[in-house]
């Protein structure tokens, strides 16, 4: 399973690096947020899968799956949903100023040309 | 704090309060304040000529850093007191000189007399200090003084290049120089000078000496002006005249030749010290004398002159160093050498300081330095001329003035060369007394310029900007006393030999010495080259315009000032190009560096490293609902790569989300399923919400190459993130830290829900910088959305 998962996560980053190579802001947000999708699923493939029961103590079950792995996506899910918002939010208002949401021609000019 | 620390450091406390007097006594010239204090250190500095004569070398120390071995450790011997005397005596001879030459009302002389002070303190420092991390502070604070100093008139271009110029190249020297100490003590142990004197036998051995030596050298060289560094020097006469005849004749150009005789008996047991010192100093002797005969702005002339006559003491160092390969000989001639070192060392300064004084005169009274302007004057100002003979004279080494006998001493020391039996010196000795010779010939040409072409021919007032008059009384003085002491000296040479040359040759080479300079030896051969050069010499000066054409054959495009122009603008223009060639400014650019360095460098460790491992063992089961969702989101991942709108990408960026929260219900991570569930559905609610106000995706402006380059590099990262993932669940070291938490989720904390319990009990503090986290972004929003400050400033 966890192979399969590998390969699974590794397309996943593939397709998010492609996505935000390219030129357009809303493509590169989309980027970003397969990334975290990737990059969660791989937090919890290296905790290990499968190995025993839901955490939760009233299982009562012999092993549980670890725990931790799982506390650290919550936190990561949060944290990466706040920057993704803040970042579509920022896009918008880009897009509204300048008109393009292309980065090209977004590009930052030389100070002294 | 002993008195003479006070004294080293009178002239920066003095700095401080330059400006406060300038602003306060506006009638009265700055300048005296200063001269006060520079004739007080001079009476202090002339009393330890007593102590130094008997051998009794005076030291104090103050503590500054001692758990690094870094104290403010000074120490006065004959050397010392040589240059310090050089210092403050000319030092006030320039104060008094610049009172004249400085108009008060026009000038701003609170700077310039700062800038003098810090400078003169710092050139105390540097020749008493005895440890080698404050010299060099001391030295990269004559370097900085000098460099305000060259670039006193900033409003004028020339002086700001030639600032710039001098400082790129002393401080160049300076750093060389303190890589050079860290390795001398690194060697020794000590930062002492005297400690390092003490072991010089044993650092020879070491292998880091050769290094320490050239970079030391290295600093030597660039500060004193040799070749090929000798070019800040002529471009460092756009400073006032002055601050010319302060540092770039008498005191920091001789830095250099400082550090060479002090550290010479570390040093002197290498050959390579030797024959370093030795060639490039006749090599700058013959190089600098050449050039200036080709010069015409009599301070163009001088500074050449200068670097000639550093060029001709730091060879005679050089050759001195060779003393201590001789030690059993009665008759030293290699010591002599370094006597000669030291006797020129004085009659430079005086000479040249006259000299540089009598041009800046020359140059306030008729408002040019140009020789082809001048001429004639010899009747309009009888003193500058009786000075400017006398020194050039001198220069020429000419009897019975000083230089005569320096230049004797100089003579027979480079013939001295050739019966040399060290280092196979048969074949090249012969060199030196060639080229010592020929660079006599045109130094005595020069000189005879410097006289003849200023003070007799053709007096031409049309070409003058004031009419010509013989200068003030106050701006003569200096320059008379510096002439009489070349007379004086010269008549009388033994009035230096015990007091002043003794202690110092002997703080250069360890031993007794006696001095006792003769004017007439005999018929020897120096004074058959002597007879030679004033002979030749006469012929070339007078034959002057015949051959001064020879000068053009060295096309101007060879000079070393080009080569170091040339050096700077390709400098910045290969850097811009380089900067311009990778900051491209389009943020794909970085991120293909930053991905193609992540999967270089990560391909290249788990290659090198063998890292890549797969085991099998260790992995669940796959089921047909795992199998299932891959697919679907491996589906999902790739059409998303090929989606035509922006509502297929955002759908199909749920339909991932989805599967993930599904994934994580089947791994068993109900927390996970419901957060990512929500958090999935406000997302894409976003995406939805920010729909029509996001424009369209275009993908037709992406060329087909550009592509497959980015799906190289995608790819790439996929695989390499794929593997290591394989890689590291494949290789565990040590269990999950987890049963802990198993065990004790209720124990101690009183919840059965594991995950939630290390949420906010376990690791609160996660969870409360996440909280925090969410709080800034939400306020960002709300600061992005309503804060229209360009808009609001357009609008008023």
């Amino acid at each position: 399973m966890e192979i399969l998962m590998a390969v699974v996560i590794g397309i996943l980053f593939m397709s998010a690096t492609y996505l935000m190579l390219s030129k357009s802001i809303l493509r590169i947000i989309i980027g970003t947020g397969l990334l975290s999708h990737g990059a969660h699923l791989l937090i919890l493939t290296m905790g290990g899968l499968k190995r025993g029961s839901v955490p939760l103590l009233s299982e009562q079950a012999n092993s549980y799956v670890d725990p931790l792995p799982q506390a650290l996506i919550l936190t990561a899910i949060v944290i990466s949903f706040g920057v993704t918002s803040f970042f579509l939010v920022l896009a918008y208002r880009t897009y509204q100023e300048f008109g393009t949401d292309n980065m090209d021609r977004l590009r930052g000019k030389e100070a002294n040309e | 704090m002993s008195l003479l620390h006070w004294a080293i450091l009178s002239p920066f406390i003095a700095a401080l309060f330059i400006p406060m007097l300038y602003k306060r006594f506006r009638k009265i010239h700055t300048g005296w304040f200063v001269l006060v204090l520079s004739i007080l250190l001079f009476i202090y500095f002339f009393m330890f000529l007593s102590q130094t004569r008997d051998g009794r070398n005076v030291s104090e120390s103050l503590a500054w850093m001692p758990s690094l071995d870094i104290n403010f450790e000074v120490y006065i011997d004959g050397l010392g007191l040589l240059f310090s005397l050089l210092i403050t005596g000319i030092g006030a001879l320039v104060v008094l000189y610049s009172i004249f030459y400085l108009n008060k009302d026009k000038e701003k002389l609170n700077n310039f007399y700062v800038y003098l002070l810090l400078f003169m303190g710092s050139m105390l420092g540097i020749v008493l200090s005895d440890n080698l991390i404050v010299l060099y502070m001391f030295w990269e604070f004559t370097s900085f003084s000098s460099f305000l100093l060259i670039g006193y008139w900033y409003q004028r271009e020339r002086s700001r290049y030639g600032a710039q110029k001098s400082m790129l190249i002393t401080v160049f020297g300076g750093l060389s120089m303190l890589g050079g100490f860290v390795l001398l003590s690194y060697i020794g142990d000590t930062f002492s000078i005297r400690e390092l004197v003490s072991q010089n036998g044993e650092l020879i051995t070491h292998p880091l000496f050769t290094p320490a030596l050239l970079l030391v050298l290295l600093g030597a060289f660039t500060k004193s002006a040799q070749f090929p560094f000798h070019i800040w020097l002529p471009d460092a006469m756009e400073a006032p005249t002055p601050v010319s005849a302060y540092l770039h004749s008498a005191t920091m150009v001789k830095a250099g030749i400082y550090l060479v005789a002090r550290l010479s008996p570390v040093f002197a047991e290498s050959a390579l010290w030797l024959w370093l010192i030795a060639s490039v100093g006749i090599v700058t002797l013959f190089w600098g004398s050449f050039s200036a005969v080709k010069q015409t702005d009599l301070k163009g002339i001088l500074a050449f002159s200068t670097i000639s006559q550093l060029g001709m003491i730091m060879s005679l160092l050089g050759l001195g160093a060779a003393a201590i390969h001789y030690e059993s000989m009665d008759e030293d001639i290699y010591v002599a050498a370094t006597v000669a070192a030291v006797f020129h060392l004085i009659n430079h300064a005086t000479f040249k300081g006259s000299l540089f004084m009598a041009a800046g005169i020359i140059d306030h009274e008729t408002g040019t330095r140009d020789i082809h302007k001048l001429g004639g004057l010899m009747n309009l100002m009888p003193i500058t001329f009786t000075i400017t003979i006398i020194g050039a004279f001198s220069m020429a080494g000419l009897p019975p003035f000083n230089g005569f006998l320096s230049k004797e001493m100089f003579l027979a020391s480079m013939v001295s060369v050739t019966e040399m039996d060290l280092f196979n010196m048969e074949n090249w000795g012969v060199l030196f007394p060639v080229l010592a010779w020929v660079g006599s010939i045109f130094t005595f040409v020069y000189s005879m310029i410097i006289v003849f072409k200023t003070f007799t021919g053709k007096y031409q007032p049309e070409k003058l900007k004031k009419k010509p008059h013989e200068a003030p009384i106050g701006m003569l003085i200096p320059p008379v006393i510096l002439a009489s002491l070349v007379i004086i000296f010269g008549l009388f040479p033994n009035l230096l030999s015990s007091t002043i040359i003794e202690p110092a040759v002997a703080a250069i080479q360890p031993g007794a010495v006696h001095v006792d300079i003769a004017h007439w030896h005999g018929f020897r051969v120096e004074l058959g080259m002597t007879i030679g050069v004033i002979i030749l010499g006469v012929l070339f000066y007078l034959t002057l315009a015949k051959w001064q054409n020879i000068y053009q054959l060295f096309p101007a495009k060879l000079s070393f000032n080009r080569l170091y122009d040339a050096l700077l603008t390709g400098m910045e223009r290969i850097s811009l190009a380089v900067t311009r060639l990778f900051m491209s400014g389009f943020i794909r650019t970085y991120l293909v560096y930053i991905f193609l360095f992540f999967i270089i460098s990560l391909g290249y460790t788990l290659f090198r490293k063998n890292a890549l491992t797969i085991d099998m063992k260790n992995t669940a089961p796959i089921g047909i609902y795992e199998l299932v969702l891959a697919g679907i989101i491996t589906i999902a991942a790739i059409a998303i790569l090929f989606a035509k709108s922006r509502l297929t990408s955002i759908i199909l960026l749920g339909a991932v989300g989805y599967t993930v929260s599904i994934f994580f219900v089947l791994f068993r991570a109900p927390d996970l399923a419901l957060t990512q569930l929500v958090i999935e559905t406000i997302s894409v609610a976003l995406f939805l919400l920010c729909f029509y106000h996001l424009p369209k995706i275009s993908r037709k402006e992406e060329r087909l190459a550009f592509k497959l380059n980015n799906a190289l590099i995608s790819i790439g990262v996929g695989v390499i993130v794929a593997l290591i993932a394989l890689s590291s669940h494949s290789s565990k070291y040590f269990d999950a830290i987890s049963k802990y938490y198993v065990e004790n989720a209720y124990k101690e904390a009183g919840g059965e829900n594991i995950v939630n319990v290390i949420l906010v009990d376990f690791r609160g503090l996660d969870t409360m910088f996440e909280i925090t986290v969410l709080g800034i972004a939400a306020i960002g929003i709300f600061a992005i959305i309503k804060l229209r400050l360009t808009r609001g400033k357009e609008e008023g």
